[in-house]
């Protein structure tokens, strides 16, 4: 259980003057369920999206399964204003795609849910299988890829049966309520079959209930498919049942690091999360 | 010198053309991101009104009541194609531009049976003169100067008037200006009729020079005025002049050399290149799409 | 699941076996009534229907905004005619240029090997997916750059190309190519309207095939949500550049046909109206449905050029007005289709297809006698 999924290292993210994520470094293991955790604004998101290729960081790295997918330093303009640590560490510019990101084996969810409107629950999923997609464009128009569809068809339903939204497969994605929604985005998200899922506030705007069925359900599909989890979340009850590990971000800064019953106790973190004014 | 001037000069009168009508562009883009398809169209109608005006009237009459014609058609076309759009997708609008296009060159074309009409002499401003042993006619000296005058009297009207307050609030953020309690519409209205104001003022200018109006020929034009607007950062006004007077100036140049034929290309190439290397244009600022 | 895949096909197929014949009932019927303007608008809209469809495999389908129509357009019309003039007409045609540099002509050349009939018609189909070839060429060239744009701006881009690629056919020292900017004729034309229904049958058939396939997923999917398409690993790039460069195949398709349709070609006609009279014909049968351009093509080509043509005849005025003269019919049509623009925005047929609407009844049907 050792071996490293994700290793986030001395990453600095920095828009102009702002810096949203200030040399991060963190390391997720296989099997394993972390959190991300911290004040709106602290910066969160911004790390997923360096994590998936969204942004390019201004500074560090990121490991995938022992590989080096992200690799960045302070460039052009930056080169003044960059105010972080490990500046002359990192030489080259490697930044994929998020879709290169996501072939590798890493699949997100998004914090404002963003499923392909016009299309059925069902073709969802199925969209998401195309990066797993072999043929090319003449045969698959020429229908010479049967073999293949019908796979992918079979997988679909498979995942749909998974996260409970079978009955709902012929029906628009936006006709859902909300909660299946946030299903059907992590539904779309294992379509692309990865190893490590990253989910982006997967209970928010769910009530007590759905959010324990949502607890559950992580840690049902963790074990079944052989997942990795790395998730951001507010609602603590989630956080602290199923989570292995914890880091806590705030003002860009990772403040603390641990297991669930390590964070509730951490002075530092209730500081965060409290207010007390750093200034004072 | 001579040889230069006389390139230099209709090139500089060309570029205040292009400079009026591409704010009408960037002022719209600034507020509703819409590419005004139609702004090319208003302009040319502005030149067949003219035209008609003057056989029923002294130019000195005309010409206001061109500017009141041409203001209240922008006004018009924004109430009725543009307003009830105003949630719909940003295509939908763009494409309700295009048809608005089509609808006032068929118009133009019914109304005039398709010939292409000389446009009147302006008198005075049709004068030929002599600027350094190079002869040419007063408009070429004043589309500059009148250009610079306009646009400074824009400036105020945008940093010093309420209404300016309110459209740089509008440009900078539509829906929180709309909360603030701005009239949007209004706003907009305002926008418009700037716009097809200068418009109004371009189209004396530009036909002055070319003399003859046809349903089609605002097309050209008021493509590379919008490329003016893009090359100086759209949503800029002082982009827009700067970018106005650039191409025109380029364009008469690149005649010059004797390659009329690639001056039209030339203004699209421009525009590919600078989307390619600062899509933001000169003076443009960048927006990010948040994730 | 498998047998519906193979459906697609074989209804295509039938559909544009039963068109076909019908088309030659109707050129019967044309013949026997002198109803000109009948062939004329069954033959313009057949053309225009796949440019129809190949424009909203772009900006229907993928969400790509382009304007660059007219300019593949004239690249697969000016193919067309340069490889077909016969050779004895060269002369005639390029008579400022010593008959041009281009000294063969394809349908010729098959017609040694297959005899007249069948090498002509056997080189007309070969030069027309040269036509292809070569617009799809140019799409890729143009959408190195310009992909990268969003939105309004690729469509400023797109179009700006498009009147790049005219200027270039009309250059003087291209001319012994291009004819400059004189008028390319005497290419062999298909007379009937039945091949030009084979032809776009065949070609639309691909677009819906494709469409419904995986590939034509990843594309409604950009449309839809491109971040989240690029999240789940939709390469943008390359699916945005797959359904440019097939569009605008289609496109060069589409033009030669429309070369033959109008049996002679100018540069100076592609302009971008063209382009906005296509785009408009999307947006009356609906963005994202195939049936619905096709159908739109067929009224946009009948009111423009025959049904409303009553309208532009001054002997038709009633009392004292002045009101009918020519131009007036393009007033009205334009009118409707602002009418259409603003609002019923989602044109004829919204997204849905033909079969979808079939289905819908069906469904209705049974409920309503299991009502009862």
């Amino acid at each position: 259980m050792s071996e490293n999924v994700l290793k986030v290292e001395n990453v600095t993210m920095q828009f102009g003057g702002v810096v949203a994520v200030d040399n991060m470094n963190l390391e997720i293991n296989q099997g394993e369920i972390v959190a991300l955790i911290g004040p709106n604004g602290a910066g969160k998101t911004t790390a997923f999206n360096v994590v998936t290729g969204v942004y390019q960081p201004t500074n560090g790295a990121v490991w995938f399964q022992g590989e080096k997918i992200v690799e960045n330093h302070p460039q052009g303009k930056m080169r003044q204003q960059y105010k972080g640590q490990h500046a002359g560490e990192y030489s080259r510019a490697l930044a994929p795609t998020p879709d290169a990101i996501t072939k590798l084996g890493m699949a997100r969810t998004f914090q404002n849910i963003r499923l392909w409107k016009s299309q059925t629950v069902f073709d969802n999923v199925l969209i998401a299988k195309h990066c797993r997609t072999h043929t090319n464009f003449l045969s698959a128009a020429l229908r010479l890829n049967r073999k293949e569809e019908q796979a992918q068809r079979q997988h679909v339903e498979e995942l749909l049966e998974l996260v409970g939204l079978s009955d709902v497969k012929g029906e628009l994605a936006t006709s859902l309520p909300y909660g299946k929604q946030r299903r059907l985005e992590i539904a779309r998200a294992l379509a692309t079959e990865p190893k490590l899922l990253l989910l982006d506030e997967p209970a928010a705007g769910m009530n007590p209930q759905e959010t324990g069925e949502l607890t559950a359900f992580i840690s049902e599909i963790r074990s079944k498919l052989g997942l990795t989890v790395f998730l951001i979340e507010h609602h603590m009850d989630l956080v602290m049942d199923i989570s292995d590990r914890i880091y806590v971000l705030d003002f860009g800064r990772l403040i603390a690091e641990g297991t669930p019953a390590e964070i509730q106790n951490n002075q530092r973190v209730i500081d965060a999360y409290l207010g007390v004014a750093e200034d004072a | 010198m001579v040889q230069i001037l006389s390139t230099l000069l209709p090139g500089i009168s060309v570029g205040g053309q292009y400079a009026l009508i591409a704010l009408g562009y960037t002022m719209v883009y600034g507020i509703l991101r819409l590419i005004n398809f139609a702004h090319g169209d208003i302009f040319t109608v502005a030149g067949f009104v003219m035209f008609y005006a003057v056989t029923a009237m002294p130019v000195q009459l005309a010409i206001p009541l061109t500017i009141a014609v041409t203001v209240l058609l922008g006004f018009t076309v924004e109430r009725l194609a543009y307003k009830p759009l105003r949630s719909a997708p940003r295509m939908s609008v763009m494409i309700s531009a295009i048809g608005v296009s089509y609808l006032l060159q068929n118009l133009m074309w019914y109304i005039t049976g398709g010939q292409p009409q000389q446009y009147p002499v302006i008198p005075w401003i049709s004068d030929s003169i002599s600027v350094f042993g190079t002869e040419t006619k007063r408009v070429t000296i004043i589309t500059p100067i009148l250009t610079i005058v306009l646009i400074l009297a824009l400036v105020t009207l945008i940093k010093k008037t309420r209404i300016g307050m309110a459209m740089r609030a509008a440009s900078r953020d539509f829906e929180t200006a709309r909360l603030m309690g701005i009239k949007i519409n209004s706003v907009i209205s305002m926008t418009f009729v700037i716009g097809s104001f200068l418009a109004a003022v371009g189209s004396f200018l530009f036909f002055s020079n070319y003399s003859t109006v046809s349903p089609t020929v605002g097309t050209m034009p008021g493509l590379k005025a919008f490329v003016a607007a893009v090359f100086g950062g759209i949503g800029s006004i002082p982009g827009a002049v700067v970018g106005g007077f650039i191409i025109g100036i380029c364009e008469n140049i690149i005649r010059g050399l004797g390659y009329s034929t690639f001056s039209d290309a030339f203004t699209f190439a421009l525009l590919i290149v600078v989307l390619f290397v600062k899509p933001t244009g000169l003076f443009g600022e960048k927006l990010e799409e948040k994730v | 699941m498998e047998t519906k895949r193979n459906k697609t096909i074989l209804w295509g197929l039938v559909l544009i076996a039963a068109f076909s014949a019908l088309s030659l009932g109707a050129e019967g019927i044309a013949e026997a009534t002198g109803q000109t303007l009948l062939m004329t608008v069954l033959k313009k809209g057949t053309v225009y229907a796949l440019l129809a469809v190949s424009m909203n495999l772009l900006n229907g389908f993928t969400g790509l905004f382009s304007l660059g129509q007219a300019g593949f357009m004239l690249i697969g019309a000016y193919t067309y005619a340069i490889l077909t003039i016969p050779v004895a007409k060269r002369a005639g045609v390029y008579q400022y240029y010593d008959g041009g540099i281009v000294q063969f002509s394809i349908p010729e050349t098959f017609s040694g090997v297959f005899g007249d009939l069948v090498g002509g018609v056997i080189g007309m189909v070969i030069t027309l997916v040269i036509c292809g070839l070569l617009a799809a060429f140019f799409g890729w060239l143009i959408g190195l750059p310009v992909l990268r744009l969003k939105s309004d701006y690729l469509a400023i881009a797109t179009l700006g190309f498009a009147e790049i690629i005219r200027t270039f056919i009309q250059y003087e020292s291209f001319a012994p190519l291009t004819n400059g900017s004189n008028t390319l004729r005497q290419y062999p034309t298909f007379k009937h309207l039945y091949p030009y229904v084979i032809i776009v049958g065949l070609c639309i058939l691909g677009i819906v095939l494709l469409v419904n396939s995986t590939y034509g997923r990843a594309f409604k999917a950009i449309r839809d949500d491109e971040i989240a398409a690029e999240a789940m690993g939709i390469n943008l790039a390359k699916h945005k550049m797959l359904s440019f460069i097939i569009s605008s195949f289609f496109a060069g398709v589409g033009g030669g046909l429309l070369a033959m349709y109008m049996s002679s070609v100018q540069a100076k006609g592609f302009t971008v109206a063209m382009t906005y009279e296509i785009l408009l014909m999307v947006v009356i049968g609906g963005i994202g449905s195939i049936s619905g351009s096709i159908i739109a093509s067929y009224l946009f080509i009948g009111c423009s050029e025959w049904w409303l043509r009553f309208l532009d005849d001054p002997g038709n005025n009633p009392g004292g007005l002045k009101l009918l003269a020519p131009g007036f019919r393009m007033v009205v049509f334009s009118i409707f289709i602002m009418i259409v623009v603003l609002f019923f925005r989602k044109g004829i047929m919204g997204e849905r297809e033909f079969p979808d609407i079939l289905r819908q009844r069906a469904k209705k049907t049974k409920k309503e006698a299991a009502g009862k």
